[in-house]
């Protein structure tokens, strides 16, 4: 499968102490209605392959689209080249032992392929989802977003890494904005595009499609006419698709050992989080138990080896609080010493592996929601997030969500419209006080983490149960 | 590549049936990049990328496509041409697009600029030996970049410059720190190594015994930097025509509701650094200088030539993104040495962190306080801050809490490299409000 990589491989002549090729072959179809009308019908093909060698310690690369033989060995030359120049700055003195040798393949999950007549039918069930969404004249815009993409990753190196992976990875989303008056207010089917998964064209069920797209649309107009959020210090439970955000800024970034390294500082930021916290540290409640769990099947970020030939594993991260394990590849475990998992990935062929998340999870714990929500006196059931920030060392972060329920008396009343909190990442993780059992638990996804100088976007998942958190600070929009 | 650009335009637009139309808009780059972690290389090498993007227009439907370009003219020419065949299987599957727009040819346009820059041998003994002494962090980002775009109405633009960047940050014990961008077209090591050395100087005012702040509200000063991270999110859910109208921008109260911002502020797009490329991705030229805001009134939108036909208004040959390009904000008068004694007592605030909308709508957003910011008394700086959210809406800071504007705008060139490095900058000055909030 990987016969003319090897090849190529084969060809170069460059003294370095390790080579390795890493071909990406990647077709991503968007289509887009808005507002019954097609706006999209986009495939973007890149191709070519990151030539890295090893050369007096340090790793040099060269990213080209000239993918012919010739094209490759000028680039390893030049890849050898940058790392001889750099070797004598190096922050670190690497060996082959940062590529180690791995043969495997990996195949995304699906059952129904996205064939030649894909395009048309995809096209008419996602008109037909704009015009339901429109469920009353006070929504003034509705959208239907599919992104497929079909992904080819090839990896050989010279110390005998073979490695293949096949992916299919789907993102759907529904939206409406509805206005009443100077409100105006949005809701889509997870926020950030969160209905990210390794699936075939089974995602698109017609049923399913419609009966959410009413939903959305009626909850878009249920929010025209519903309250501000109330401002407090009060309880607050997060469903799945709010979680996945939580615990990507709050947890996974937090966790990256790169980041903790320094590397990412004058980008993304810093962590709290300091080498020697691991085995110490405890990072939230005893009801908090984190993985890094690239098994997990249609996930968005499942795949059986990172952009370094790691096998990927699942592994604990926080384990009943206490943290116990980075996100942190083979080149960072050999840099800091502490435990790590196969998360050296990179967005495509032309940016070089970092620590990046892959699928981050809470693991569920024993409470139905019936029993979260009746264990509220005074509290905002939040779904969706809307807004996102946190500061560069992963401590002070403020949140929105697009839908919000008032919890009074232990009882799901009110909606309310901008639902926001903030808090710090450590004490907030320690006031989860309670968290749900498997029925809760969901599974999402987003294509859209950024880190990186220079910068990439990567594919991430997350999943979780729902949470409660105690006496957090929560408020309303503008 | 330009060349193989201009000889794939000619092939694939004599390859059209009646009735078809296409639009090629090509994005490249030779690059490197140096990342660099205390003072020492922690990643270092080049990308060669060329990509081209197909929009084909056929029976009033319309489908794109993108290939990725090898550098080789048959490879590719077979490329586009598979990529062609593959628009032509697929658009006639797809429904109606009422709002296509057609290529047309209103003139072709030509700008090389080469510059004399660092050579990829050269870069890591030019740029390393300076930083010795100091914690310094950041990426070295270098070479050309080139975009192109034809279409089969003739129409041919190209653009290509050499740039380079170091965008970097400085790092004391305390782990405070202080930023700089290095950034031009020609290499000047002396210029370099005296940027370096005022950094480092710098740094020492962060030396100074940290100030925890409570939430609440103060006198702020915005150095040019940090107003330039308020107007980047105006090109988010902010200055497009199609968001206004489609209830996802932060300017809808300007427009439904007749809400003004300070008559000190005003914002045009203005091409006139010669910097950023005035063609859009369908090859349609920019006005030079297009008012956005003028004395606090919102005068303009960007829109493009689809929302132009949806919604019935002039297009102003906007991106179809209908971002900002190339924003400028208009000086006022308030100089630089005076500065701390026109804000008293309050923040000085040289850059912020993770803005994002916290309310679209009502124009508010959050984020935090990076790098050098300070307490200021009576005009002297006390200390360095430690980090603080703020959430606060853009009618405050650009409207009745805005009291002066600098009289200097410093140009903050644009370093972001998700899709390639970028051409371009925020041009602006720095500017006094009367309250900011601070929440945590």
């Amino acid at each position: 499968m990987t016969q003319q990589l090897q090849n190529l491989l084969n060809a170069i002549d460059v003294p370095a102490d390790w080579i390795g090729l890493r071909e990406v072959d990647e077709r991503t179809t968007v289509r887009f209605i808005r507002d019954s009308h097609p706006q999209t019908n986009a495939r973007a093909k890149t191709h070519g392959i990151m030539v890295e060698v090893l050369a007096n310690g340090q790793f040099g690369y060269v990213g080209t689209n000239d993918i012919s033989k010739n094209g490759i060995q000028k680039a390893a030359e030049k890849a050898y080249q940058q790392a001889k120049l750099a070797a004598k700055y190096a922050i670190h003195s690497f060996t082959d032992a940062a590529r180690p040798k791995t043969i495997g393949s990996y195949n995304s999950p699906y059952k129904n392929v996205f064939n030649e007549s894909s395009p048309g039918v995809l096209n008419d069930l996602m008109i037909e989802a704009s015009k339901v969404l429109k469920v009353s004249d006070k929504v003034i815009s509705t959208n239907a977003f599919a992104q497929i993409v079909e992904s080819k990753h090839r990896f050989v190196s010279s110390n005998g890494s073979d490695i293949s992976q096949d992916f299919l990875l789907v993102t759907f989303d529904l939206v409406a904005t509805a206005q009443d008056g100077t409100n105006i207010n949005t809701r889509s089917a997870g926020g950030l595009r969160g209905l990210s998964r390794q699936i075939g064209a089974e995602l698109f069920d017609e049923k399913w499609v419609l009966h959410k797209a009413k939903e959305i649309g009626d909850q878009a107009v249920e929010l025209t006419t519903a309250e501000e959020c109330p401002t407090g210090k009060i309880d607050l439970v997060l469903a799945p698709d709010q979680m996945m955000l939580q615990i990507h800024e709050s947890v996974g970034h937090a966790l990256e050992v790169d980041r903790i390294l320094g590397d990412e500082r004058n980008y993304a930021g810093w962590s709290f989080v300091k080498l020697d916290d691991f085995g110490k540290l405890q990072y939230g409640s005893k009801l908090m138990n984190a993985t890094y769990d690239p098994t997990y099947t249609g996930q968005f970020a499942s795949f059986g080896f990172d952009d370094g030939g790691l096998k990927a594993d699942k592994e604990y991260l926080i384990k009943e609080g206490l943290l116990v394990r980075g996100l942190g590849g083979k080149e960072s475990q050999i840099r800091s010493g502490v435990p790590g998992v196969a998360n050296f990935r990179a967005s495509s062929w032309n940016r070089a592996p970092v620590d990046r998340m892959g699928n981050i999870n809470l693991e569920p714990g024993d409470s139905t929601f019936d029993e979260i929500i009746s264990s509220v006196e005074k509290g905002v059931y939040m779904e969706s997030n809307r807004s996102w920030s946190i500061d560069d060392y992963r401590n002070k972060f403020q949140f929105g969500c697009e839908y919000g329920k008032l919890i009074e008396n232990g009882k799901l009343t009110k909606t309310v419209r901008n639902p926001n909190y903030r808090a710090i990442s450590n004490p907030f993780w320690n006031s989860l006080t309670m968290i749900g059992n498997q029925d809760t638990f969901k599974m999402y996804g987003t294509p859209y983490c950024g880190k990186g100088e220079p910068s990439q976007v990567i594919r991430v998942g997350h999943a979780s149960p729902v949470c409660l958190f105690k006496d957090v600070a929560i408020f309303g929009g503008a | 590549m330009e060349q193989i650009f201009n000889k794939i335009s000619d092939r694939i637009y004599s390859e059209l049936k009646d009735g078809e139309y296409l639009t090629l808009s090509l994005q490249g780059e030779n690059s490197q990049f140096i990342r660099i972690n205390n003072a020492k290389i922690r990643q270092t090498g080049l990308v060669n990328n060329t990509e081209v993007s197909f929009d084909f227009i056929y029976d009033n439907r319309n489908c794109q496509g993108q290939i990725t370009l090898s550098g080789d003219l048959d490879t590719d020419y077979s490329r586009a041409v598979d990529e062609l065949n593959r628009l032509r299987a697929e658009i006639v599957q797809l429904p109606e697009d009422p709002f296509v727009v057609l290529p047309e040819n209103t003139g072709s346009t030509r700008e090389s600029k080469s510059a004399n820059g660092l050579g990829t041998d050269k870069a890591v003994d030019a740029l390393l030996p300076i930083m010795s002494g100091v914690d310094l962090v950041g990426i070295w980002s270098s070479g050309r970049i080139f975009s192109g775009s034809s279409n089969s109405a003739g129409q041919k633009h190209w653009f290509e410059t050499d740039t380079y960047s170091l965008d970097f940050s400085l790092v004391n014990k305390d782990h405070k720190m202080v930023k700089g961008t290095f950034a031009g077209s020609d290499w000047d090591q002396s210029q370099y190594e005296a940027y370096i050395k005022d950094a480092k100087q710098k740094l020492e005012l962060m030396n100074k015994k940290p100030v925890k702040m409570k939430p609440g509200k103060y006198r702020t000063w915005f150095e040019s930097k940090a107003v330039a991270d308020f107007l980047s999110m105006f090109s988010w859910q902010g200055v497009s025509e199609a968001n206004i109208r489609q209830g996802n921008s932060a300017f809808i109260r300007m427009r439904n509701e007749g809400t003004k911002l300070s008559p000190l502020f005003s914002l045009n797009e203005d091409f006139r650094s010669g910097l950023v490329p005035r063609f859009n991705e369908r090859g349609e030229i920019a006005p030079e200088v297009l008012s956005i805001i003028e004395k606090g009134n919102l005068v303009n939108t960007m829109v493009s030539s689809r929302t132009a036909k949806e919604y019935k208004v002039k297009s102003n040959n906007a991106s179809g993104e209908e971002v900002l390009r190339a924003p400028k904000m208009a000086i006022g008068s308030l100089t630089n040495e005076d500065v701390l004694q026109k804000l008293g007592t309050g923040l000085f605030l040289s850059n912020l962190h993770y803005l994002n909308w916290s309310d679209n709508i009502g124009g508010r957003i959050t984020g935090l306080t990076r790098y050098a910011c300070f307490w200021v008394e009576d005009s002297e700086i006390v200390g360095p801050i430690e980090t603080m959210r703020f959430d606060d809406t853009i009618y405050n800071l650009f409207g009745g809490e805005l009291e002066a504007v600098g009289d200097n705008a410093k140009i903050n060139p644009e370093v972001e490299t998700y899709d390639g490095r970028q051409y371009g900058n925020i041009t602006c000055p720095g500017m006094l409000v009367k309250s900011f909030e601070l929440t945590l």
